[in-house]
């Protein structure tokens, strides 16, 4: 995993972090936001594969889980988004992948990481009380994500392609 | 050399599936390290509070984000007043609707006069014991908001440890209770909302004095509610009662006499030993937007502090 490449992934999950926080919060609904940060993971998963984006997203979700003003137990959304990340990566095909498949690995990362985190806030009773608000919840988060695809991954995979151009060749 | 074609590209099949199947392999034990170390930051912060191992790392990157999201947060300011522009005639409607019956509403109360005198002493009072008490504000805006994906209402505000904040420590805006400091970093604190669901809060109804704990429901969206929870069981609150907070020991998390909302309704189970009603807060959690906390009297600050005369300092 090349330094450069990852310091550059980390810049971009600390804009996503920062617009998350900041500026999406005033176009919620109900107080969900789009998960900016799971999206550049799954980003980095379609183009760079598993490995990366695992690692990517043990990153993110590490600063997701400590950056104000989240106040649930550290280390949630770490886990969620290593699971985001390994499982975008393995839909990795060699070849470039469809719109309809970007988007359909958008909308199951986002399933995925959203119930994972949820869960364990379940388990752990940390700040979720109510099975029954759960559900709501994730399948807003996936809506938000899914719209905000077009927007968000094209630059992101482009990026991620053009940090190491040999991989895009072979 | 047509069979043997054919086995070699078989081979050269094997060889391209062999790749796919080494970076299984490769990325199988990294995954498990990661999940791991997800594993055991929770293992580290499960039990939470100040002391924990995690709350340094908090604090570092709360001091790189912190103004950052400050600074973020001032940027988009002039944007976020668009969308009210825009408010479609429907809306404004409806919100006529809503007037008319907050009017009627009024009216009706206003037969009720004596009662309310009543009240308005009440309030006199309050106001003077926090002023007799001796609070000043520092004032701060909302710079970040937890998402309900994270199942806490929480929020950055732009005032830290150089501005005289420090964890517990009360929060309000001129509708009524907002929340507490949970943590500080040089520029920012973390607010934890009444109504998160680890949000409790102790609470005295303004009509009879009777006491007792507000409890957050941690519910989606701006809707939010609180739950009261009365020590009195034989005491019953009564519909519209306004609830202040009853203040803990020196003032720390909660100073006293901060209103916090109004009875919406009242219900009891044969089960449960209390009473329970339901508060709608005054403070719209929606559309936070200037806050102060309180610190004591003459506290050093970098911004200009009001005092509880209403002077700047």
């Amino acid at each position: 995993v090349n330094g450069v490449r990852l310091a550059v992934a980390m810049a971009l999950v600390s804009v996503a972090l920062v617009l998350q926080v900041s500026l999406f919060p005033h176009l919620a609904w109900q107080g969900v936001v789009p998960n900016l940060c799971l999206l550049v993971v799954v980003g980095a998963g379609l183009t760079r594969g598993a490995q990366f984006a695992a690692v990517l997203g043990f990153l993110a979700g590490v600063a997701l889980d400590l950056a104000p003003p989240a106040d649930h137990v550290a280390g949630r959304w770490a886990l969620a988004l290593v699971v985001v990340g390994y499982v975008a990566g393995r839909v990795r095909q060699d070849l470039k992948p469809t719109a309809v498949a970007v988007v359909g690995t958008v909308a199951a990362s986002s399933f995925i990481g959203t119930s994972v985190f949820a869960l364990s806030g379940l388990l752990l009773s940390d700040g979720v009380t109510d099975f029954g608000e759960l559900l709501p919840v994730i399948l807003v988060a996936v809506l938000w994500d899914v719209l905000l695809t077009p927007f968000v991954l094209p630059p992101v995979m482009t990026l991620f392609n053009r940090l190491e151009p040999e991989r895009a060749t072979v | 050399m047509g069979v043997l074609d054919r086995v070699w590209h078989r081979r050269e099949r094997r060889w391209g599936s062999d790749d796919r199947l080494d970076e299984r392999n490769r990325s199988k034990p990294l995954l498990i390290a990661l999940v791991l170390a997800s594993a055991s930051l929770i293992t580290l912060d499960y039990h939470g509070g100040s002391d924990s191992p995690v709350e340094p790392a908090r604090r570092a990157v709360g001091e790189v984000f912190g103004p950052i999201e400050t600074g973020a947060s001032a940027a988009v300011r002039p944007f976020t007043a668009v969308p009210s522009w825009f408010r479609s005639r429907g809306s404004m409607r409806e919100q006529l609707d809503e007037l008319e019956a907050e009017n009627a509403k009024l009216r009706s109360q206003a037969a009720t006069s004596g009662y309310d005198r009543n009240r308005l002493e009440e309030y006199d009072g309050l106001t003077a014991a926090a002023k007799s008490l001796g609070y000043a504000l520092v004032p701060a805006r909302v710079v970040g908001l937890g998402p309900s994906q994270s199942f806490s209402r929480t929020v950055t505000i732009d005032a830290g440890s150089a501005s005289g904040v420090a964890p517990d420590m009360t929060v309000l805006n001129n509708d009524g209770l907002v929340g507490r400091v949970l943590r500080v970093t040089s520029t920012t604190a973390t607010v934890l909302l009444v109504v998160d669901a680890d949000s409790v809060v102790g609470g005295r109804v303004g009509e009879s004095m009777e006491i007792g704990f507000l409890h957050g429901r941690g519910v989606l969206g701006n809707d939010g509610r609180l739950d009261l929870e009365l020590v009195d069981e034989s005491a019953i609150p009564a519909k519209h009662d306004t609830v202040v907070t009853w203040g803990s020991q020196g003032g720390a998390p909660y100073v006293s006499g901060v209103p916090v909302g109004r009875v919406t309704s009242v219900y009891s189970s044969l089960r449960e030993t209390s009473q329970r009603a339901v508060i709608e807060p005054f403070v719209d959690f929606g559309s936070l937007d200037l806050v102060g906390v309180v610190v004591p009297s003459g506290s050093r600050s970098d911004r200009s502090v009001i005092e509880a005369d209403g002077s700047l300092q």
